[in-house]
């Protein structure tokens, strides 16, 4: 039976093995530098700050971690809708009245709903949303990976190529 | 047998690398099919079912004498967000206009976040549907409730519970579908 069908991963299984390796490496380098290269978005609010920096730190950091209800895509920190600004002043009060970061999103979800934060919570309705990217890496890599693979012990027939036969 | 068993299986491999994308294609339809018809826009509340949120504000047409919302205990009542910069709230007028001839609920209105003088002179030239309008100036009462955009429209059980929220202009269509049989049945065990 098996003499039917030619056997394509006999040739060159080392050589061509190393060539896979590069391309993965390579890709794998390219995601790297996108994550490390990310530049942080920067505010647009224009009310009076915090003097103290820490505070000041903090509170925007708040506000990048929640949702402006009218824009949807924007949090309250980039935002200029009416909406927005009221969130803020009503965050900058709550930061003043000593409120713990826990207490002032707690103040928020109980109004607006788990949708008002902008960083969704970890909760089983969310379990897939937060395991998709690792899933469609993991999915994506797989089926690169076997591509790669199965092309690279394909005989190369390009003509142009130096490497041609070489194994 | 052993020769026939290879021959039925290699085709449906090869049918099936065919059928996969073209079967994930046509999941994939279906899911965006289906979110054409689903209502991005409105943000369930969290508020349904909780005991309404307690203010006093300054009425709009007198800003020296207060309205709290406690003045409703014990009956049920409407709490309209609205304002006169609001293209929704100037679309849903006529029909708040209606609902309070019909007289079965008292609404209360709340303008967010608007001019003064505007807002009187909206209800002076358009009618006032309202037993009265607190002035949220500030929008601070609008934050409690969790109004992110009027027209609101909220439906407040004798218990002073929120039971409904509606989000977007009201009409009497929408008023007769889920407003009247959330009022019965809530007027019914409330009694």
């Amino acid at each position: 039976m098996s003499a039917l069908k030619p056997n394509r991963f006999a040739p060159g299984v080392a050589g061509f093995d190393r060539r896979a390796l590069r391309t993965l490496l390579v890709a794998a380098l390219l995601i790297l530098a996108t994550v490390l290269l990310r530049q942080p978005a920067s505010a647009i609010d224009i009310a009076p700050a915090f003097e103290d920096p820490v505070q000041q730190a903090r509170y925007e950091q708040l506000a990048r971690e929640l949702r402006c209800l009218v824009c949807r895509s924007e949090t309250i920190a980039d935002s200029n809708a009416p909406l927005a600004a009221d969130l803020r002043r009503q965050l900058r009060e709550l930061m003043g009245q000593g409120k713990s970061n826990a207490e002032i999103l707690q103040y928020m979800t109980e109004r607006y709903g788990d949708y008002v934060l902008y960083k969704p919570p970890l909760v089983p309705r969310t379990w897939l949303l937060w395991a998709a990217p690792v899933l469609l890496l993991l999915g994506g890599g797989t089926a690169a990976a076997v591509v790669i693979v199965r092309k690279s012990r394909l005989p190369d027939t390009d003509p142009s190529d130096p490497g041609l036969g070489v194994s | 047998m052993n020769q026939t068993a290879i021959k039925t299986e290699k085709p449906s491999k090869g049918v099936w690398r065919y059928l996969l994308p073209v079967g994930l294609l046509l999941a994939l339809v279906v899911v965006f099919y289906v979110s054409l018809g689903r209502d991005k826009q409105t943000l369930p509340s969290p508020l349904i079912g909780k005991p309404a949120p307690q203010f006093e504000l300054p009425r709009l047409d007198d800003l020296s004498l207060p309205i709290s919302n406690a003045e409703f205990a014990g009956q049920m009542y409407v709490l309209n967000v609205w304002g006169s910069w609001c293209v929704g709230c100037r679309q849903e007028h006529g029909a708040l206009l209606q609902i309070a001839q019909r007289g079965e609920v008292p609404i209360l209105g709340l303008n967010w976040n608007d001019d003064r003088e505007a807002a009187l002179y909206w209800l002076q030239s358009l009618g006032d549907p309202y037993v009265a309008s607190a002035f949220d100036g500030e929008g601070r009462i609008a934050i409690d409730w969790g109004v992110y955009g009027a027209p609101e429209t909220f439906l407040v059980s004798a218990q002073g519970e929120i039971i409904h929220k509606h989000i977007g202009p009201l009409n009497l269509q929408i008023w007769e579908r889920d407003f009247v049989p959330m009022m019965q049945r809530a007027g019914v065990s409330g009694k």
